[in-house]
């Protein structure tokens, strides 16, 4: 038998995609291996040359009417069937709501592991590959690897950067697939309404979380961002619990790294600090001195969100000028 | 849980063993179907050493009607593909069944792959990150929200659905269906039982390390007289740092 080789990546989101590939370029190059992709959906030819830009040797184009919409039985057979004729050594699939089941199922129908939603991925001089996930309810980062191939990880969105497109060559190849009986019929799609200022942009976040007594009181944090040019961000119980926002920051929402983060009546969950923890300088202004949040803080304030704001403000227009 | 601050080890041991909220989810709805249709039959499922055994007696007060566990010193240490080869063993076992109902992820790993991984060896229908849901007839519909949209999915039963937190409020059992579950049975089951053998269940990943991330921070608390000094100093330590303004 044959070793596995190269890299293979699918997501069902085309941005996932993309990050998927600067990360597996990353990979390949390590292992000296070819990287390859999958792409799904109707009228995506073009698409396709783009992901050679972006850093694919090869993209096995699947271009039907049928799959406008994500079908994972269809996707799920496609995927198996490369995975058995290429063998890759790695597949990388996007770990989005549709994303990270088909990696479970295909993962089961290979007999092989799967280790879901790593921030982080390396490779071993085993050509063994290393994915870190945050475990124990979010108390610690584990280290995992593979006993099996093909090693299947799913990687979340924003996990990594997506890379800049480059002048490169590469092949596509279009495959004919049967498309298969759908075992689910999804009755109706209501599309969410998302807001059009990326907050992964933004070089100041002025963030609030569940010590923001009001939602009005929201206004405190926007003056604050006014004046630093930036932008307003909050933890995931505004969006979940209180339905103030419609976007967190976060592991499981935005992923951040700003120049600078103040987290405003923000306690500091793990799944939150991952997704600040890249940026350049955290302030944390919390009425608890025991919040966990000033354990990953540059500069800590124990005071009522409500006072340090506006005087924080003042203090900085006054030496701004 | 607590932490080793030497080693930046978590402290496992001790730690009380308890149903993860997820899987509490699963069986409130359960009941719920049950309350709401009738003539059914509630059965949970777990694999672990004896101590598991208190959260079936939970289960079952919370109203399950039987409760299956499986037993075996070879499960120590599998991993997800294991996990759903000794369930997708021991359902067959139990025999027929209309709806299985599993939490979306245990709260300690999160890994969320047991349900599908189930769903695939029994060649089931399956419908994840279900929000809201009820049976008619022979289907499921249920509910799910994505990252950029809400779905209405529809399933001919047999399926299996994986739920959220959000999907309802867990029910609390009383001390009169704590004293009631006492005499609902268990039954226990080993690898043999399922014709299972132990190199089927070894694990295809393996966890290098796990430990609590390390954090490279200032934690500098600026601290004065009035919150306006405080306020004067933080400006000006941000000022410094290169952080505001132009």
């Amino acid at each position: 038998m044959s070793e596995n080789k190269g890299i293979l990546i699918f997501s069902d989101t085309y941005d996932l995609t993309l990050e998927l590939l600067g990360k597996g370029r990353d990979l390949a190059d390590k292992l000296q291996a070819e990287l390859a992709a999958v792409l799904v959906g109707s009228n995506v030819q073009e698409k396709a040359n783009e992901l050679i830009k972006y850093g694919a040797d090869k993209v096995y184009l699947i271009d039907n009417p049928a799959l406008e919409s994500f079908q994972a039985e269809t996707c799920l057979g496609v995927l198996h069937s490369l995975a058995t004729s290429y063998r890759p050594e790695i597949l990388l699939i996007g770990s989005t709501k549709n994303g990270k089941p088909l990696a479970a199922r295909l993962a089961t129908r290979l007999e092989t592991g799967c280790v879901p939603d790593c921030t982080k991925l390396s490779v071993d001089e085993n050509r063994r590959l290393i994915g870190e996930r945050i475990t124990y309810g979010g108390n610690a980062v584990a280290k995992v690897t593979f006993k099996s191939k093909t090693q299947i990880a799913t990687v979340p969105a924003r996990a990594f950067e997506k890379p800049e497109p480059q002048d490169r060559s590469g092949q596509v190849t279009k495959l004919d697939v049967k498309i298969e009986e759908p075992k689910t019929e999804v009755v109706e799609r209501r599309p969410l309404e998302t807001s059009s200022v990326r907050i992964e942009e933004a070089e100041v976040i002025v963030s609030c979380g569940r010590g923001l007594g009001n939602k009005e009181d929201k206004a405190l944090l926007e003056e604050l961002a006014t004046v630093l040019c930036g932008q307003v961000g909050c933890s995931r119980p505004l969006v979940e619990d209180r339905k103030w926002f419609s976007e967190w920051v976060g592991l499981s929402g935005h992923k951040v790294k700003p120049k600078l983060y103040i987290a405003c009546g923000i306690s500091g969950v793990i799944q939150h600090v991952a997704g600040i923890r890249d940026s350049k300088i955290i302030v944390a202004i919390n009425k608890d001195p025991e919040a966990p949040i000033f354990e990953i803080a540059d500069y800590g304030v124990v005071g009522n969100l409500y006072e340090v704001l506006p005087a924080l403000k003042d203090a900085l227009k006054k030496q701004l000028g | 849980m607590k932490v080793d601050p030497a080693t930046r080890q978590l402290i496992t041991a001790g730690a009380p063993k308890k149903i993860s909220d997820f899987d509490k989810n699963a069986l409130e709805e359960a009941i719920r179907i049950k309350e709401k249709l009738g003539g059914v039959e509630i059965f949970t499922v777990t694999i672990g050493s004896e101590d598991a055994k208190a959260v079936l007696r939970e289960a079952l007060a919370m109203g399950a009607d039987k409760a299956y566990f499986v037993n075996d010193p070879s499960v120590q240490g599998i991993d997800t593909l294991g996990t759903a080869y000794i369930l997708a063993e021991a359902i067959e076992k139990i025999g027929e069944f209309d709806l299985i109902l599993c939490g979306e992820a245990s709260l300690d790993s999160f890994s969320g792959l047991v349900g599908s991984r189930l769903s695939e060896l029994l060649n089931l229908p399956q419908i994840t990150s279900v929000r809201k849901l009820s049976v008619e007839g022979d289907a499921v519909i249920a509910e799910r929200a994505l990252e950029d949209a809400n779905e209405t999915v529809k399933a001919r039963l047999p399926a299996l659905i994986t739920v959220t937190r959000e999907i309802n409020q867990p029910r609390i059992p009383s001390l009169m269906m704590i004293m009631k579950a006492s005499k609902k049975e268990i039954v226990t089951w080993t690898l043999a039982d399922l014709n299972i053998s132990k190199e089927r269940i070894g694990a295809k990943i393996e966890v290098i390390e796990a430990l609590v991330p390390k954090t490279e921070r200032k934690r500098i608390m600026v601290k004065g007289e009035t919150v306006q000094e405080i306020a004067e100093k933080l400006a000006k330590a941000l000022i410094q740092e290169g952080v505001v303004g132009r």
